[in-house]
């Protein structure tokens, strides 16, 4: 189709599309002025049920925490096809980690990048530590706090010679990792399953809330799936940094 | 005009719809589909808001202390979740098209047979 003939069809659909959503906008209850009644129902028992003072993470892994293991298994899916997508192609070759020489088209960090760059690994694994193990108390969980750990890990990559680094945290060790988060956020579910009958059903003792050790499983949870989405990105970000580092591409095949 | 944050969500909606349509590179076009999704955001954090509520978190304010609605709080973080994921694997298949096609313009790719 042509350029303009698209165009032209895109502003026919979208003025459409654009009437109809304002005309479902003109039937919503007015902004503030909330209808209820899943949000009452959680305000109302949320913290009694749980012990948790995040209502957000309570829903996310004790009244939705099934759904949330969809949602973990989504980040999970998604990793693995970009491995599947990256994978080598016919003709490429790769750099061995740790190989000797520079790498390609890359200069080495200066000093000065290397050294804040490392200056940060700490305080970013804090935070994500922090994050995550706070995240029934106050806004923060697992996904938020799994972020930064990964982050962490990757900026000592990109501080040092990313191919030596690999050596030191290779991909094996990430991946299992990951799929330790997973999994272990899965059996999470199951001991609610074993130990009260109900899958993911809160099983451990819910303490007082606003401790530290409090809401039962739902820091176990937290722990969990920020393992596993530090994991999850580490790998993600590992994969494109193979291709943008490590790959030869095909007009440079003869260079060694 | 207590409708505005939902005409906010239908404006961003449309502008990252006319950014995909008129894309002429597949980078610019993932950040497109990103943006017509932080419409949800922009929706679903409005439904859920009450009028003089505090967010839904008890750490500080008493258990007594009327909070918007958690749920779609928590849908919101869900969706950002998978934008992110969908986001990268997009960025991986425009990856591997530039290495395939050499080109990632959405119109040249049009015309070429894989």
């Amino acid at each position: 189709m042509r350029r303009s003939a698209r165009l032209g069809l895109f502003g026919a659909g979208a003025a459409a599309l654009a009437t109809m959503l304002v005309l479902a906008i003109a039937g919503l209850p007015g902004f503030g002025r909330y209808p209820g009644p899943y949000g009452d129902a959680i305000e109302a028992v949320g913290e009694s049920k749980t012990h948790a003072t995040d209502l957000v993470t309570a829903v996310n892994f004790d009244f939705r925490a099934y759904d949330t293991l969809g949602e973990e298994f989504i980040l999970f899916a998604a990793v693995l096809g970009i491995a599947i997508v990256l994978r080598d192609r016919r003709g490429e070759r790769k750099r061995a980690p740790g190989a000797p020489g520079t790498e390609r088209g890359l200069a080495r960090p200066s000093a000065a990048l290397g050294m804040v760059g490392l200056a940060l690994v700490g305080p970013l694994v804090v935070l994500g530590i922090d994050i995550a193990v706070h995240g029934h108390l106050t806004p923060g969980g697992g996904f938020q706090g799994g972020l930064p750990l990964g982050a962490a890990v990757f900026l000592a990559f990109l501080a040092g010679e990313y191919a030596a680094m690999k050596k030191v945290a290779p991909h094996a060790t990430v991946e299992l990792g990951e799929a330790a988060g997973a999994a272990g956020y899965a059996l999470i579910g199951l001991g609610g399953l074993l130990f009260a009958g109900v899958f993911f059903q809160n099983f451990i003792d819910r303490g007082e809330p606003g401790r530290l050790l409090s809401a039962g499983t739902i820091p176990l949870s937290n722990v969990a799936v920020a393992l596993e989405v530090a994991g999850a990105f580490l790998l993600l970000w590992n994969e494109f940094s193979d291709q943008a580092l490590l790959v030869v591409p095909e007009g440079e095949q003869g260079e060694r | 005009m207590t409708v505005l944050p939902y005409l906010v969500a239908v404006w961003v909606l449309c502008w990252g719809l006319y950014g995909i349509v008129t894309s002429r590179h597949l980078f610019h076009l993932v950040l497109s589909l990103g943006v017509a999704q932080a419409a949800t955001y922009v929706l679903l954090i409005g439904v859920g808001y009450k009028a003089g509520a505090a967010a839904p978190i008890y750490a500080d304010v008493p258990s007594a202390t009327p909070v918007v609605d958690p749920v779609v709080q928590a849908l919101a973080l869900v969706d950002v979740v998978v934008e992110a994921t969908v986001a990268a694997l997009l960025l991986a298949l425009a990856l591997q098209t530039q290495k395939r096609f050499g080109t990632v313009d959405p119109d040249e790719l049009h015309a070429l047979k894989g």
